[in-house]
């Protein structure tokens, strides 16, 4: 049996009027079904792009290319119409800023009902049910009510769970979350990650989780992959990688995390450097001018992620971090 | 709405009274009377004339029977037609004058709107480049040169359509000067709605829509749509003064017998009366049309809704 | 087009002016548009001004056996005569210098009174600038182009009253590009950190906020002095305009309009001029704007 995602050798190239940028190169990536991985990365890693790309929505001046198959079927670059027996009813998509993401001229009754009338037939009453049915499933009190408000009547969070919901509604086999939590209060992070994990466990469905921040990731997630520059540089089990970076970079990650868990109260170590510049990636190892530990041949070849464990790859020259 | 309502029109009575204000004071302090270019009169005829002009009273009495005398309609005699009042002439005039307006209008916003929003579709491709020049071109040649050459080509060369009068108002006498009246406004409006339409179908809710997997033309036509139209919309207003000033051109070239033609007539002849009341008519037009596109507006977006 | 990759280039611009104008400038240079309509302009303005040596008749003479007569270049009329026997290449030209003497001049009033006031209202903030705004909202919804028509008639046709009239006009928008513009500028943080550093408010203004507004205020005014000039035309038209012998594109128009059919230059080369000129403002100003805007790209 095929695995319910697997990206292979996944490219993406934005023409701009000062040079092609390369916002992704040479991804790989599986994901099982009911499986949850989480991406992590900084802004700029091409961590969204990479999503994106899989559900044809990169913008204009973007060109993707590789293989991105979902249950088997290639699904990279296909024409809108046949994207759309995809897009919203096997795969669902939340955004990072819930303010922005939802449409501000239309009720939220139209932004949801819409969905089930284009993918399961439904007519507008029995649509309208469902929706309310499922707002409160994602905890909006009142539903029958709040469901004839426009966008800009609710709170940030309550948003982020309209959201949710719109991308639950046709019981998608992959949820996309990018930087759910983002734009929210830290109090109300919290609840959407719950929320997101409860309704993963109780629809089984699978989750890839794009995200800065490791720790959002390490509550949500089995497995995670470190992005940097375009490029996927470690993928590990989620303990794997807090108990034992493989990568140069995840190492540093870690470091400039805030940990509650470890009693010693150490310095955050800032990763030294600027993020790469994506119009001019050097030869070799993205990396490198920012790794303390690059020698020569980080230079000059540039590392293939390659398997280190049988559940652990990593994109680096050295065997062992020292 | 309501609430809105009377704050606007709270605003535009005030504005009214200004701009009356404004206009009689500056025609009483204008240089000569209304009878100048008529040969001299016996001091007894000029006594009558200024009498029967109300002109023998002093200003403030003038200008409170001025104002009472808009309110009820009557905006006094005509300084060069004198068996006629200004009343009379602007009534004949008014019909001609909105049914050219109105036409322009509703095919500025209805060509406009599609040029516009096929250009965005379309960005950056052979068609986009077409409504872009189009647009270039309406913008940037003026009615008074558009108009003439139109006739120049359809009615002298051509000779399908006629050169200029009104002919009762039937489509073959109106089709030239709503055209030649609507097409900078066409123009206008094409590239705000492209504009406007390019933001929107950037913005991250077309992209929520499109990863709903909702078909192309739902995403367009009730995702995109209404967010790009609203800028059109608030243009409005500016869009019916521009028209309203576009049509003193363009019933003087095509010899319409409207309003606009009247009013340029009698600035000429300094015909004061007259080019006042035309100037109220015109201010009370575009109030009452700006009022129009604020409610407008108000239906469409939510958000002023709620204030 | 938006390209969905952050960037912090252009922060850094915004406080490096300099690398800012060099970089507006270098993508101007890149708008081929704009460098057409650049060249075309210089050509078109030293015509006007070079125009009595450019042509061997004056602007005011009148050859009576010369009656609307078409382009002759035996005789030097490369674009004919017009209906008084004048020589129309020239009249042409002197229409140049009076619209294009209009439209800058009325456009210099017209940036004076708006930079001023709407600098004033965006730095002062608060219920002095709502009040000057609300005086602003209350203009534009006056009937103006009727004023200037009425000023016309009532104090007499008067090429100085025609730029001050419609410099008055033109102001309410720079106003308020110069509001919105100032107001943004001062929330930013380098304002707000020159404020801390106890930076005098006269520095903070010449310093910091007039280069931020100078970039949409340059491209408004690229795109007004072709609404002046169009308006002047207008009057023109209207024959409320200069007055003879003195002419305008307007007035030529206006002239060439009644005798297209018998003498059809008398309209096309005043028309193509004034259509040209105004072509080339506006794509200098679209060129500007996109040069200026980084976002746009």
């Amino acid at each position: 049996m095929p695995p319910l995602l697997a990206v292979q050798g996944l490219g993406i190239r934005f023409a701009t009027p000062d040079g092609e940028v390369v916002a992704a190169d040479q991804v790989d990536l599986t994901l099982a079904a009911g499986e949850s991985l989480g991406i992590v990365g900084e802004s700029g890693s091409g961590k969204t792009q990479l999503v994106l790309a899989m559900l044809g929505l990169l913008a204009k001046n973007g060109r993707a290319t590789g293989s991105v198959r979902f249950q088997g079927e290639e699904i990279l670059n296909l024409p809108a119409a046949a994207l759309n027996r995809v897009r919203g009813v096997k795969i669902a998509m939340i955004f990072q800023d819930p303010m922005t993401s939802l449409n501000p001229y239309l009720k939220i009754r139209r932004q949801m009902t819409e969905v089930l009338v284009a993918h399961r037939g439904l007519d507008e009453p029995a649509a309208r049910a469902r929706c309310i049915a499922l707002l409160e499933q994602v905890g909006i009190p009142d539903a029958a009510r709040r469901i004839e408000l426009y966008p800009h009547e609710f709170s940030g969070g309550m948003r982020q769970r309209v959201m949710i919901a719109i991308a639950l509604l046709c019981q998608p086999d992959l949820l996309i979350a990018d930087e759910p939590t983002t734009a929210l209060d830290v109090t109300v992070q919290a609840q959407i990650l719950d929320l997101l994990a409860r309704l993963r466990a109780e629809l089984g469905m699978a989750l890839l989780l794009i995200t800065h921040d490791l720790g959002v990731i390490a509550g949500a997630c089995e497995r995670v992959a470190v992005m940097y520059g375009g490029r996927i540089v470690e993928e590990a089990p989620i303990d794997a990688l807090f108990a034992a970076p493989a990568h140069p970079y995840s190492r540093g990650l870690l470091g400039s995390m805030p940990r509650l868990d470890l009693a010693q109260p150490g310095e955050l170590a800032a990763i030294p450097g600027q993020p790469p510049n994506l119009q001019a990636l050097p030869a070799g190892c993205v990396y490198r001018p920012r790794c303390t530990f690059a020698f020569e041949r980080c230079r000059s070849e540039r590392p293939d992620l390659r398997a280190m464990l049988p559940d652990r790859r990593k994109a680096c020259h050295l065997e062992h971090l020292p | 709405m309501l609430d809105l309502l009377l704050r606007r029109l709270l605003v535009g009575i005030p504005t009214l009274l200004v701009i009356i204000t404004v206009a009689f004071f500056m025609i009483r302090l204008a240089p000569g009377g209304p009878f100048d270019k008529e040969r001299a009169v016996t001091p007894e005829v000029e006594r009558n004339l200024l009498k029967a002009y109300d002109l023998d009273q002093p200003l403030l009495t003038q200008y409170g029977r001025y104002l009472t005398g808009v309110l009820q309609g009557d905006f006094g005699p005509s300084y060069k037609y004198h068996d006629f009042t200004v009343g009379e002439l602007l009534r004949a005039g008014f019909p001609a004058s909105v049914k050219l307006g109105s036409l322009a209008l509703l095919l500025a916003i209805v060509i406009g709107v599609s040029l516009g929003a096929m250009g965005a579709l379309y960005q950056n491709t052979g068609r986009d480049y077409a409504v872009m020049t189009l647009a270039m071109t309406g913008i940037t040649i003026p009615t008074f040169v558009m108009a003439p050459l139109l006739t120049l080509i359809f009615g002298i060369y051509l000779a399908w359509l006629p050169v200029a009068g009104w002919g009762e108002g039937g489509w073959r006498h109106l089709l030239l000067p709503v055209v030649a009246l609507a097409l900078p406004q066409i123009a206008y409006i094409a590239r705000l709605t492209r504009g406007s339409m390019i933001e929107v179908l950037n913005a991250n809710y077309i992209r929520t829509a499109r990863a709903k997997g909702l078909a192309e033309r739902i995403v367009i036509g009730r995702h995109a749509l209404k967010g790009a139209l609203l800028p059109v919309v608030s243009y409005l207003g500016p869009t019916t003064a521009n028209l309203v000033t576009g049509s003193v051109v363009i019933e003087t070239i095509f010899g319409i017998p409207g309003i606009g033609r009247y009013f340029v007539q009698s600035a000429l002849n300094r015909d004061y009366t007259m080019v006042m009341g035309t100037v109220v008519v015109y201010a009370v037009l575009i109030l009452l049309l700006n009022l129009l596109v604020d409610l407008l507006y108000n239906l469409l977006d939510p958000k002023v809704q709620q204030r | 087009m938006s390209l969905a990759l952050p960037d912090g280039s252009e922060q850094l611009l915004a406080i490096e002016g300099r690398s800012l104008w060099q970089d507006a400038w270098r993508r101007l240079l890149r708008n081929k548009a704009a460098i057409v309509a650049m060249i075309l302009l210089a050509i078109i303005a030293a015509m006007a001004v070079l125009a009595p040596w450019l042509s061997p008749h004056p602007y005011d003479e009148i050859y009576w056996e010369r009656i609307q007569a078409p382009p002759d270049f035996a005789n030097q009329h490369w674009f004919g005569t017009d209906g008084n026997g004048r020589d129309l290449f020239v009249r042409t030209l002197y229409g140049a210098r009076v619209s294009l003497m209009v439209g800058i001049l009325a456009t210099g009033v017209s940036l004076l009174i708006g930079v001023l006031y709407g600098a004033t209202a965006g730095f002062l903030g608060g219920r002095i600038d709502s009040l000057m705004m609300r005086f602003v909202d209350f203009m534009y919804s006056m009937p103006f182009m009727f004023f200037v028509i009425l000023l016309m008639v009532v104090f007499g046709r008067n090429i100085f009253l025609i730029f001050v009239a419609l410099g008055a006009v033109e102001w309410l928008t720079m106003a308020r590009i110069v509001r919105g513009q100032t107001l943004s500028v001062k929330r930013r943080d380098f304002i707000e950190a020159a404020h801390a550093a106890g930076v005098r408010k006269r520095k903070i203004i010449t310093r910091h906020i007039i280069p931020n507004v100078l970039g949409p205020v340059i491209v408004y005014m690229t795109l007004t002095i072709p609404q002046v000039i169009l308006t002047e035309s207008f009057l023109s038209f209207l024959g409320l305009g200069v007055q003879e012998p003195l002419t305008s594109w307007g007035v030529l128009i206006a002239e060439g309009a009644q005798q297209m059919e018998s003498a059809p230059w008398m309209l096309i080369f005043p028309a193509s001029f004034l259509a040209v000129t105004l072509f080339c403002f506006n794509f200098l100003g679209d060129g500007l704007r996109d040069a200026l805007d980084p976002k746009d790209r």
